[in-house]
């Protein structure tokens, strides 16, 4: 047991720190409140130049080949600044992965290296539908044969980034017969292709700066070599690669978490009422004390899963608890840290308002919670028995 | 980074978990119910398997183990009795690793090295009836007369009291000095003319740890049994008290996974409705929040005791692992006793007597609410 980061790990997370502090942080109120949107997109770029991408790609698709423990520091960090450039960041280093895991050589070296190098200033993954969220297998997208071309028809809901994202991972039924969720294959469709349009960008409680959008088939027709991993086999791409994206969103979860309550620890030292500073009050360091640990704890449960899968062992389980409790924890944190900022914390002058909104969604987005315990409890019983 | 156990710590879980399922659990429901501590059992034996020093260099009798290792005796120990979990953590936590941490050479080859052994057990006297979370309010005293030094007081709540041989006692020596200042730590031997023992508390649980009042009238013991400097023993409290939160800590995981895995097993097993009641996802919910509780509160645990070890401060790690620990112990417990419904209230059921036990761990070693200042304090400090 060596719990302490290596010297590689602690470069990226200081590179990272130092990226949030300088770049993110201070444009991140414009972004949330609709202000110009180029600087998101500009440090999109630079992310992508210092090899942010793809953290546990391999080099020879242009990635940083660092591992997924890096993936993890780096991410918290970021989104320590700014959670909407963290799930960017996160989706598109899972893109990547998901095609070096799965894709032939052919789609690997013609997406991969776009997405590291900031060609494409995101992936996305289309999975969900209107009638398909916790329950992918209830999609009704399909794609059919047609000569040596497939023809997707159906809408896809709630796309990270789809806006500006040059290749979509896109799931779709082909095979209707099958039974749920054993007919279901999986894609690589290239934005401006013909029959693909996006539709209504949702308005969000957070996370502004990363657009959410609807992803509309109308007859699209893509190629033959599209196809992604084996037919009908998609749906396990879907269950199993994108356990790592829990590490990710989890990862980002604690930096919101940790932003928040990093603000009102520091408002508590300088904030005085009836004479005493907040932080004087055993109420405050109750607040503070919990809270901390609970992210230190958090921490740990990441750490654990992000090793678990740089080992290339089985990894769901810890990533599973891993994104339940950051998450769970990021929104508490963000709860309490408001509330120690009290009339003022709800108020846009300062960011714990931002963070609140901004964490809310990390207990839904990649898997529930309730999801994330019913892997945990299936993984329980399967070892068991 | 490394997120497992090294050889030997896998050994150590192997060999203690089959000592405590073998001969410790057999007896744990009849030792609850009749309050009863089983020294040859409960003691002697641990310090045959090399545990009752284990963390300490071997020329002291210790084993030359690292605290993730004892973490792990004790966890395992506790998974199927609490009140032997903690007669090894105070003995070695709060009985031994003061001697080992302040005392002079001879000191440590004179007490440290049977406690280390196993052959003669430790007790860590601190609380006083005025005196619980406020440790400044001690009152007992010690007065120095030639080559002595003679005790005056009553220490509560001691564990192993009445059993221990070594006792490591703090009294006011500065009678002018205020709240902590002016105390000093002492090493009593049992069988010391002045020494006795008072009333022994009957407890919700650990009931098989014996919990005593040590009573000093004139008790002389030799100037030589000073530990540390005089007037410094709020800080060898302290010190002790930052190691001993490890050792109730890993109690307190182990409280906890002995009742999660009683409670998963029932939950497998007991049919509702036609079905498992692992089958319905309310059950299933509790399971998933009670694994994923456990696995953080053992991270937790595994990176103090790591940072103890390796040498680095680690008093808010153990501070928050403690805190963490022994609050997962108390709801993870109270959610197994749920999930075995009616008889999970039974005593036919080891679930009943794990919730007993659990409630402690948030309260002695430190309360959890004396945890949460502590933490709170050190960040904002």
């Amino acid at each position: 047991m060596n719990l302490d980061l290596n010297e590689e790990q602690k470069l990226i997370q200081q590179t990272a720190r130092e990226f949030a502090e300088a770049e993110l942080a201070p444009v991140a109120a414009q972004l949330d409140q609709g202000g110009d949107q180029q600087p998101f997109f500009d440090n999109l770029l630079k992310l992508a130049e210092l090899g942010f991408m793809g953290l546990n790609v391999r080099e020879t698709y242009g990635g940083a080949e660092t591992g997924v423990v890096a993936f993890s520091v780096a991410l918290t960090e970021i989104a320590r600044a700014y959670a909407s450039t963290a799930v960017t960041l996160s989706v598109n280093n899972m893109v990547c992965e998901v095609i070096q895991a799965v894709g032939n050589e052919e789609q690997r070296q013609k997406y991969i290296p776009r997405i590291c190098s900031g060609e494409y200033l995101a992936g996305a993954f289309a999975l969900t539908e209107t009638g398909a969220g916790s329950d992918p297998a209830g999609m009704t997208t399909s794609a059919v044969r047609d000569g040596d071309d497939w023809l997707i028809n159906g809408s896809k809901l709630f796309i990270t980034s789809a806006p500006y994202a040059g290749v979509f991972v896109v799931w779709a039924i082909t095979d209707k017969t099958a039974p749920k969720g054993k007919g279901i294959s999986c894609f690589l469709v290239e934005a401006n292709t013909p029959g693909l349009s996006i539709g209504k960008k949702e308005e969000k409680m957070g996370q502004h700066a990363s657009a959410t959008n609807e992803l509309i088939f109308n007859d699209c027709r893509i190629p033959q070599n599209a196809l992604m991993g084996k037919l009908n086999a998609g749906f396990r791409i879907a269950v199993g690669e994108l356990a790592g994206g829990r590490i990710g969103i989890g990862s980002l979860a604690l930096g919101v978490g940790l932003a928040a309550i990093d603000a009102a620890t520091a408002y508590s030292l300088d904030r005085k009422q009836f004479g005493k500073r907040l932080a004087d009050f055993q109420s405050t360091q109750w607040k503070i004390a919990d809270t901390y640990t609970e992210l230190e704890a958090a921490r740990l449960l990441l750490m654990n899963a992000a090793y678990q899968k740089e080992q290339g062992r089985p990894f769901a389980r810890a990533a599973s608890m891993a994104k339940l409790f950051a998450s769970e924890t990021a929104n508490r944190a963000c709860y309490e840290a408001l509330q120690i900022y009290g009339g003022y914390g709800y108020t846009q002058d300062f960011p714990v308002e931002r963070y609140a909104r901004d964490a809310r969604i990390t207990s839904i987005y990649e898997g529930t919670s309730e999801i994330q315990r019913l892997i945990i409890a299936r993984e329980i019983l399967a070892g068991f028995s | 980074m490394i997120f497992e156990l090294n050889e030997e710590q896998k050994l150590i879980r192997q060999t203690v978990r089959e000592f405590a399922e073998n001969e410790i659990k057999p007896s744990a429901a009849e030792r609850d119910e009749s309050e009863s501590f089983d020294r040859a059992l409960m003691y002697d034996k641990i310090g045959e398997l090399g545990l009752a020093g284990i963390v300490f260099p071997e020329e002291y009798g210790g084993a030359g183990a690292d605290y993730i290792s004892y973490a792990i005796a004790v966890e395992e120990l506790s998974r199927v009795c609490a009140s032997t979990g903690v007669t090894l953590s105070a003995h070695l936590s709060l009985g031994a690793n003061p001697i080992f941490l302040f005392g002079t050479e001879e000191q440590k080859k004179k007490f440290l090295t049977p406690l280390a052994e196993g052959t003669k057990l430790g007790a860590f006297a601190l609380t006083e009836t005025a005196a619980g979370s406020d440790a400044g309010g001690t009152k007992t005293t010690a007065t120095r007369d030639a080559d002595s030094w003679i005790l005056n007081g009553t220490k509560i709540f001691c564990t192993n009291g009445g059993e221990a041989e070594i006792n490591i006692v703090f009294a006011r020596t500065d009678k002018n000095a205020q709240k902590h200042h002016g105390i000093s730590a002492f090493i009593v031997e049992k069988d010391t003319p002045g020494f006795s023992f008072g009333k022994k508390e009957s407890k919700m649980g650990i009931r098989s740890s014996p919990t005593r009042e040590l009573v000093f009238d004139n008790c002389r013991i030799p100037a030589d049994n000073l530990l540390g400097e005089e007037g410094s023993g709020f800080k060898v409290a302290m010190k002790t008290l930052d190691g001993g939160r490890i050792g109730i800590a890993a109690q307190a995981l182990g409280i906890a996974q002995g009742a999660y895995d009683a409670a998963l097993e029932y939950a497998r097993e007991r049919k509702q409705f036609e079905q498992p009641i692992a089958s319905f996802q309310a059950i299933q919910f509790k399971l998933a929040d009670m694994a994923t509780e456990i696995e953080a509160a053992r991270l937790l645990i595994y990176q103090a005791a790591y940072r103890a070890s390796a040498g680095l401060p680690y008093g808010q790690h153990s501070a928050m692992a403690k805190m963490y620990a022994s609050d997962v112990a108390m709801k993870v417990t109270t959610e197994a006793v749920q999930i075995h419904g009616g008889y999970g209230y039974t005593r036919d059921f080891p679930v009943e007597r794990m919730m007993r036990d659990a409630k402690i761990t948030q309260i002695y070693e430190g309360t959890n609410e004396i945890q949460r200042v502590v933490i709170g304090a050190a960040i904002t400090r």
